[in-house]
């Protein structure tokens, strides 16, 4: 911060300035995307804890910036040759925050509560049959079928199995923990938090990191700073002020109108720091009228043109967006374009047309939208735009985000307070792979809301796991995208980069699929 | 004096009462699930249901009033749900900011808008007069975020004196108190401004016109003593119930400026509950504000008796 001195500049010993710059040049001011209220990032899955998670505590494996698994508080590991059993030997020297040493214990604790909630915890768990501590460095996971995916769930960046001591990890999965005690390059400082206002961190001296370069979440966990200092800053217009006179260092969803602003500052700069995009989701109501029909869905689909969602979420700038016209991530070993031609037409001529002969009656249509999610907001507002010219007879309501996450459970019909259509958006991260692909899960009453019902689909998201080579991952995948696109669990709209702005004295940031804050410091 | 002191302070009691009954009645009322934000996508009905219990949220009515109010009986305002810290931990962390900014806009607007508007009254018709009545219509007209907007463009980007947001503990020095204080401060005390400038301008001109104001004038007094001791100790009652009743717009201002300068105070603590339906969180803020505004009622009833020898209780 260069301010010219108006108050205290003038009053203040030029002693108390130099300690006030000295403790800035090691701290790194945040404003974080959202605010953190809880530090249990297992009881809940908001991306903000998560991120909080990478601070605090450490995984077993991680994924580099490639999507390899890596070990990282492990040493290694090694697969029997039936491959029903699993030997993981962790690191020496590794502690907690409270200097108790990380022993098997502990992560065999975490393991089982991160396999009580995060999807693809709960898959792997239902493959092993037994967690077992063979002493206080190894353990071992004994399966009841190969699983050949397990190293990479335990360290995924979407959910990864945070290790906490085993006093807190036995804690039940649906109650929060309330001790923020991890083995991570940094150390929370629960006096200092003031939820909705900051979180404070200090590095910890005893993190042992690994000697590679860091790539992505894999690596070594350098922490460069000796403070982490998020700062809420709810209002985009302050937090794009704050960046500019040099008041925060470090802005992790930058609004994506105010980016022509922060260019032209002399104190910030822009970068694409995270590796994948954000995909947007139109999901349908499968269980009722008159989206339990496919061709009303593919009428939709018809309908839709990915660039004009594109445009009202990330501006005119095509370097801002892309267009994926399948369900798995654009650039991604699973990437594909297959039977997606509908997602082609891109005309309200034709989608008007389709649904005359789709039987569609008129009837009433709820789109339920979140007014305190811009993005969010804007694919809401562009699907009824839509609906209304293809000739729906379409509602918009729009509630908070809260409203709608209790509404979206409902099952109930329109007239009952049920709804028809709503948005969201999800990290490509979160999309990479067919198990875990929330928006493509299709078991009916057990899917995510909206509830598809296909069999096809099913059959091939769980052969998925079975696949041992990329190119019957991929053939897998193409399948999917197909069926995908004939019976439209839901529609894809493309995906945004998420960009970061950062002060110029700012060093060290590199790509990475989750914000993490290791390896970064600042420059005098 | 003291027993009607006395009576007041039992009043509040019902007041809160029935305060505490419709926030929790509203809130049971209204739609949003918290254990379905905390679960997120990924959560299954089942791990909904789960969180949704472990919170207690599952119980009916009755039983979590019952359990709220005993609670407060014995000076608990319970757990926030999702920081799990108690309520009143929350609270005391968000005070002094917003008090800081109420008590710096009200002393800035009470000495900007009562010689504004006793100077309009006495230039009454002139372009003073018009000057001071045009910028109480602009400061009603302009809303905060606008004007708060305006002043961190001007003054923290453009000049580059003052931070463009976030505040600083009174602890930590005075000087670097108020430079985070000065522009929200402006910000929130243009409505406020307005609106007593214009009631100290329309009291006055009332009492300016009585037959005691003559009588000084005619023993020679001086125009200011005139003005500001004799008119304007009459006057006071009405400009004094502005400032309590303005209290209220203070407090709803405070959201808006808070969120523009982003500063840590309850008003943001209370949005950020109600978006996550925090309950026990908003009921302890909408409990402490209504508290406040009874109390502060009650010094307002107590002022009158210094201005009006005439008001006994």
């Amino acid at each position: 911060m260069r301010r010219r001195p108006l108050l205290l500049g003038a009053l203040a010993a030029p002693l108390a300035i130099h300690d006030a710059r000295a403790q800035a040049a090691r701290t790194l001011r945040v404003i974080p995307q959202a605010n953190l209220t809880s530090l249990d990032p297992i009881w809940t899955t908001a991306v903000v804890t998560r991120n909080h998670g990478f601070l605090v505590y450490d995984t077993l494996t991680s994924e580099d910036a490639e999507g390899r698994v890596k070990p990282q508080m492990l040493e290694g590991w090694t697969v029997s040759d039936d491959r029903l059993s699993w030997r993981f030997t962790l690191r020496e020297g590794l502690r907690f925050h409270d200097n108790a040493p990380v022993r098997s214990a502990d992560c065999i604790a975490s393991i089982k509560r991160w396999a009580q909630r995060e999807t693809f915890g709960q898959i792997a768990g239902g493959a092993v049959e037994e967690w077992r501590a063979l002493d206080d460095r190894r353990f071992e996971a004994k399966l009841r079928r190969p699983f050949p995916l397990l190293a990479l769930a335990l360290g995924r960046g979407q959910g990864p199995a945070f290790i906490l001591p085993e006093r807190l990890a036995m804690t039940d999965a649906a109650t929060q923990v309330r001790e923020a005690t991890g083995s991570g390059p940094f150390r929370f400082l629960a006096d200092q938090w003031s939820p909705g206002a900051r979180a404070v961190w200090a590095k910890f001296d005893g993190y042992v990191p690994r000697q590679e370069a860091p790539d992505g979440l894999a690596g070594g966990k350098v922490a460069r700073v000796d403070r982490v200092e998020w700062n809420v800053i709810s209002d985009s217009a302050t937090a794009a002020g704050a960046m500019s006179n040099g008041e925060q260092d470090y802005w992790e969803y930058a609004a994506h109108d105010l980016i022509p602003l922060l260019r032209r500052s002399r104190e910030a700069v822009v970068e694409q720091r995270l590796i994948h995009g954000t995909y947007g989701c139109l999901r349908f109501n499968h269980l009722h009228a008159p989206f339990n029909n496919p061709r009303v869905r593919q009428a939709v689909a018809m309908a839709v043109d990915q660039r004009d969602y594109l445009r009202a979420v990330a501006g005119e700038d095509p370097r801002g967006w892309g267009v994926m016209e399948g369900v798995f991530p654009a650039g991604g070993p699973l990437a594909t374009d297959a039977g997606a031609d509908i997602l082609k037409t891109r005309s309200v001529d034709r989608a008007r047309a389709a649904l005359r002969e789709s039987g569609y009656n008129g009837e009433r249509v709820v789109l339920i939208t979140p007014s305190d999610y811009p993005q969010i907001n804007a694919l809401s507002l562009v699907t009824h735009d839509l609906l209304r010219r293809m000739g729906m007879n379409v509602e918009l309501v729009a509630s908070d985000w809260g409203t709608l996450v209790q509404r979206r459970a409902s099952r109930e019909p329109v007239e009952r307070g049920g709804w028809s259509i709503f948005h969201t958006t999800g990290s490509g991260d979160a999309l990479a792979l067919p198990p875990v692909h929330l928006f493509l899960r299709a078991n009916g009453a057990n899917a995510w809301f909206g509830w598809p019902d296909d069999p096809l689909i099913e059959r091939d998201r769980l052969a998925f796991l079975d696949a041992e080579t990329e190119a019957e991952q991929q053939a897998i995948a193409r399948r999917l995208n197909e069926q995908a696109m004939r019976t439209l669990p839901y529609v894809p709209l493309g995906y945004y980069w998420q960009p970061t702005a950062l002060n110029r004295r700012v060093t060290g940031a590199f790509k990475v699929p989750a914000t993490v804050f290791w390896n970064i410091g600042k420059s005098a | 004096m003291w027993a009607y002191i006395l009576r007041r302070v039992l009043a509040t009691i019902p007041v809160m009462a029935v305060v505490a009954l419709f926030v929790f009645s509203l809130l049971y009322l209204a739609p949003g699930d918290p254990a379905a934000v905390i679960a997120g996508d990924q959560a299954t009905p089942d791990d909904v249901e789960r969180i949704r219990a472990s919170l207690g949220l599952d119980r009916p009515y009755l039983v979590r009033f019952g359990a709220w109010v005993g609670d407060i009986m014995s000076g608990d305002l319970g757990t926030s749900i999702f920081t799990n810290l108690p309520v009143s931990t929350m609270i005391a962390q968000r005070v002094e900011p917003t008090l800081s900014l109420c008590l710096l806009t009200l002393v800035l607007a009470v000495s900007i808008a009562v010689p504004m508007g006793v100077v309009a009254a006495w230039k009454q018709g002139t372009l003073v007069d018009r000057a001071v009545m045009g910028f109480a219509v602009l400061g009603f007209s302009v809303p905060v975020f606008v004007v708060g907007y305006l002043l961190a463009y001007v003054f923290a980007l453009e000049l580059d004196w003052l931070p463009v947001q976030g505040y600083t503990p009174f602890r930590e020095g005075f000087f670097p108190w108020l430079e985070n204080l000065i522009l929200p401060s402006i910000a929130l005390g243009g409505v406020y401004i307005a609106l007593i400038a214009r009631i100290t301008r329309a009291t006055m001109l009332e009492v300016l016109g009585q037959d005691y104001i003559r009588t000084a004038r005619a023993k020679g007094a001086n125009q200011a003593g005139i003005l500001f001791v004799h008119a304007l100790k009459n006057a006071a009652v009405p400009i004094v119930t502005v400032i309590g009743i303005g209290l209220a717009l203070l407090i709803g201002g405070a959201v808006v400026t808070e969120s523009v300068f982003a500063i840590p105070g309850l008003g943001r603590l209370t949005v950020d509950a109600i978006l996550r339906r925090d309950y026990p969180v908003i009921q302890g803020v909408v409990l402490l504000f209504s508290f406040v505004y009874v109390l502060v009622n009650l010094l307002i009833d107590l002022l009158y008796t210094l201005f009006d020898p005439r008001i006994r209780y």
